[in-house]
């Protein structure tokens, strides 16, 4: 990656994002007096401002990174992430679950859990939760530090006596230290008005790099249309291996080649998987029991407020497609235009591996192209296109190329993608300076918000949860207010320590987020038998919850995908699975994640129901009163206007949702 | 919480689109972009964009009667 050349005027909108965010958290600390206050916003906060940060605290850059990078390897069916994987879920949180968590009083997820079976569920989901975060966070930070080294044009070399920082430790300090400020001086308020700056940010940052890249291909009709040679030779622009085909519409139409079965679409998916897999485990799972959005719906400022949060968020979240995806699809566009002189990035290669490619194209001749290949492709450790470097060993055996021209050719000549530099790319070519600030401080601001997010959820449920509940009960409010701020710190200091964990482990993300996987796979069975049916037990969940949780690590150990076993059908990556024998094989890494999850969700949902009929009641239906749907006197909409009515809204978005998935059908 | 999100917001994007705009305007050559054969002064175009943006925040904020944080 080529540091991006930065002007006056980036960095002086860099500069005021920063001194905004941190002005933000100072103008907010005199309201800062209880541990309500700095972990719950004392729920004050109006509906836009939650909503917004409801869909923000999901929106990290992560996401913008990789569901662009989706969008050139899938195309617009990437949108099942949003029109089946969100929005239904959104509205029946709204709907059916918010009266639960808010009308409860509980200050946390975990606290429901308590509320409605016993301390056992709690300390699993709150443990679990709390080193997700920190995982998270760190991850987030990780991948921003990363970015800043590579991009940024200054470099660091710090000697402090005891420890020698480079580049990388000294962003991932600065950063750290930037959301440590204003986290501790706001808090939750805090964290959830920088999220709603970090919005603005990114819908104003990149919409116009999307306008500039349809201008470019010659609008939607005209990208489609390049689209369709994608998909029936997507071997061209290196996105599948040479022979595969799909039929025309694969890359622009959601639901048809999905329809034609997991062979028939570049995701490899089969209609079940996506609906049950994704629409229903997966995304109920998330939007509806994961704390870190849930947190932001329980900030507002009364019960009205918290059941819209969900669907305000279900606006923007409906059209982001258009701002995440569309970019990724412009990309596989324009790698079909020669003359737009574009590729999605090749992975980075050393430059030492390039010297190396460079001698075998000046040693290489024009008699024996086929070995010239190999030497090159061995000395680049990537696959190449044999045409392309048979071009630039002729064209240099014709008049001596420089060392330059010919990289460039080698870099052309990759015959692989590094997807999650797409939208990077194509800030690069469309952002003169100025917008290009703009682009960049609104990734910036998604990686700093997405820490900050992830650490104000761990603040209040290890306050709450974890030092309330088992080390210090009892104590006054200012006690768990100086303990909630030294959790803020505790979380930054713990990031940073996940951060570094996962730079010196290539595969330490990959192991995290399988074990995310394994863990939150199950849990929504949990709730839903939780919250709508009253002769669910804390023993049930408890035991029914760590069946899932082994049920999907089984899962895993006993499937993998095609592209992980080698000619003799031995398995080649056990990260990907079959590490115990190989029962299943799926045609992708996103079906075996869906089935996985389709796996967890059946066998907790089964064992809750089992064990809980098997063992006795510890709550009576007094106790469950405001927990459980059918012990809850249903909450009375009439009185408000329509449009604040959620299940009135909730049917509307819903109806939007299908017309989207109809129009690109 | 005391503090209406509207007035950083509005100052922030207004802050943005005034630089964006100057710089669009006083660096034209830099700041515009071919694209498909014809030119887009892109930072004059969205400064533009953005102060009117950060108008109508800090218009909805002032609407809204809470005052600005004082220092």
């Amino acid at each position: 990656m080529q540091p991006i050349e930065l002007h006056q005027i980036d960095y002086s909108i860099l500069i005021a994002y920063v001194a905004f965010v941190l002005g933000i958290g100072w103008a907010l600390a005199r309201y800062m007096k209880t541990s309500s206050d700095f972990l719950t916003s004392a729920r004050s906060i109006p509906t836009w401002v939650t909503g917004l940060a409801f869909i923000s605290a999901n929106l990290g850059a992560l996401e913008l990174v990789g569901m662009a990078a989706s969008g050139a390897k899938y195309g617009i069916a990437t949108a099942h992430f949003y029109w089946v994987g969100a929005i239904p879920a959104m509205i029946f949180l709204a709907v059916f679950m918010m009266p639960f968590y808010y009308g409860s009083k509980a200050r946390s997820v975990p606290e429901y859990l308590k509320m409605r079976f016993d301390e056992r569920v709690r300390a699993l989901n709150s443990l679990a939760f709390a080193v997700m975060t920190i995982f998270a966070s760190g991850i987030s930070i990780n991948a921003l530090a990363k970015l800043l080294t590579n991009l940024l044009p200054w470099q660091f070399d710090v000697n402090l006596g005891f420890a020698h920082l480079g580049s990388y430790d000294c962003y991932l300090w600065i950063c750290s230290v930037v959301v440590l400020l204003y986290v501790l001086k706001g808090g939750l308020t805090s964290a959830i008005y920088t999220e709603v700056l970090q919005f603005f940010m990114i819908v104003l940052g990149f919409a116009p790099v999307v306008y500039l890249g349809l201008k470019d291909v010659g609008g939607w009709h005209a990208m489609n249309h390049s689209l369709e040679a994608v998909a029936t030779n997507p071997s061209a622009i290196y996105i599948k291996d040479p022979g595969t085909t799909y039929a025309a519409n694969a890359w622009t139409s959601a639901w048809q080649p999905l329809l034609s079965g997991s062979a028939h679409n570049p995701m490899g998916v089969d209609l079940f998987a996506m609906v049950f897999g994704l629409g229903f485990v997966l995304s109920f799972g998330y939007w509806c029991t994961n704390f870190l959005v849930v947190q932001r719906a329980m900030a507002a400022k009364n019960m009205t407020a918290a059941r819209n949060t969900p669907l305000v968020a279900a606006v923007p979240k409906m059209l982001f497609p258009f701002l995440v995806i569309v970019p990724g699809m412009i990309a596989a566009a324009l790698m079909t235009m020669p003359d737009k002189n574009y590729r999605i990035p090749p992975p980075i290669v050393s430059s030492a591996k390039y010297d190396a490619a460079v001698a075998a194209v000046q040693s290489a001749s024009v008699t024996d192209l086929a070995a010239a290949d190999q030497a090159v492709s061995a000395a680049l450790g990537k696959k190449i296109d044999p045409d392309k470097i048979n071009a630039l060993v002729t064209a240099n055996a014709g008049s001596k190329l420089s060392g330059a021209d010919i990289k460039k050719g080698l870099y052309n000549g990759i015959a692989e993608n590094d997807y999650d530099s797409v939208i990077l790319s194509l800030v690069r070519k469309y952002c003169p300076p100025g917008l290009l600030g703009l682009a960049l401080t609104a990734l910036l601001a998604s990686f700093m918000s997405g820490m900050a997010g992830n650490v104000t959820a761990f603040n209040t449920v290890f306050t709450y949860d974890l030092y309330q509940a088992y080390i210090a009960k009892g104590k006054t409010d200012q006690h768990y207010f100086w303990v909630g701020k030294a959790a803020t710190v505790g979380g930054i200091v713990l990031s940073i320590a996940a951060a570094y964990f996962a730079s010196m482990y290539n595969n330490a993300m990959d192991i995290i987020q399988l074990v995310f996987g394994f863990v939150n796979a199950p849990l929504f069975a949990t709730f839903l038998l939780g919250m709508f049916w009253a002769r669910t037990t804390g023993t049930g969940a408890f035991i029914g919850l760590f069946g899932g949780i082994a049920g999907s690590t089984l899962f895993h150990a006993l499937t993998t995908v095609k592209s992980n076993l080698d000619p003799d059908g031995h398995v080649v990556n056990q990260m990907k699975g079959g590490y115990l024998g190989v029962h299943a094989i799926f045609p992708s890494e996103m079906a075996q994640n869906f089935w996985l999850a389709a796996f967890a969700f059946t066998a907790c949902f089964s064992l809750t129901l089992v064990i809980s009929l098997a063992t006795k009641r510890t709550k009576s239906d007094a106790d469950l009163k405001g927990l459980v749907y059918s012990l809850t006197p249903k909450t009375v909409d009439h009185n408000q206007p329509v449009w604040q009515r959620p299940a009135v809204v909730g049917v509307i978005l819903l109806i939007c949702c299908v017309i989207l998935n109809l129009i690109f059908w | 919480m005391g503090l209406d999100i509207r007035w950083p917001i509005g100052l922030m994007f207004t802050l943005i689109g005034v630089l964006m705009t100057a710089y669009g305007a006083l660096q034209s050559a830099s700041a515009t972009i071919q694209v498909a054969g014809s030119s887009v002064n892109i930072d004059l175009v969205w400064g533009v964009v953005l102060m009117v943006f950060g108008g109508g925040m800090l218009l909805g904020a002032i609407a809204g009667g809470k005052n600005p944080p004082k220092a």
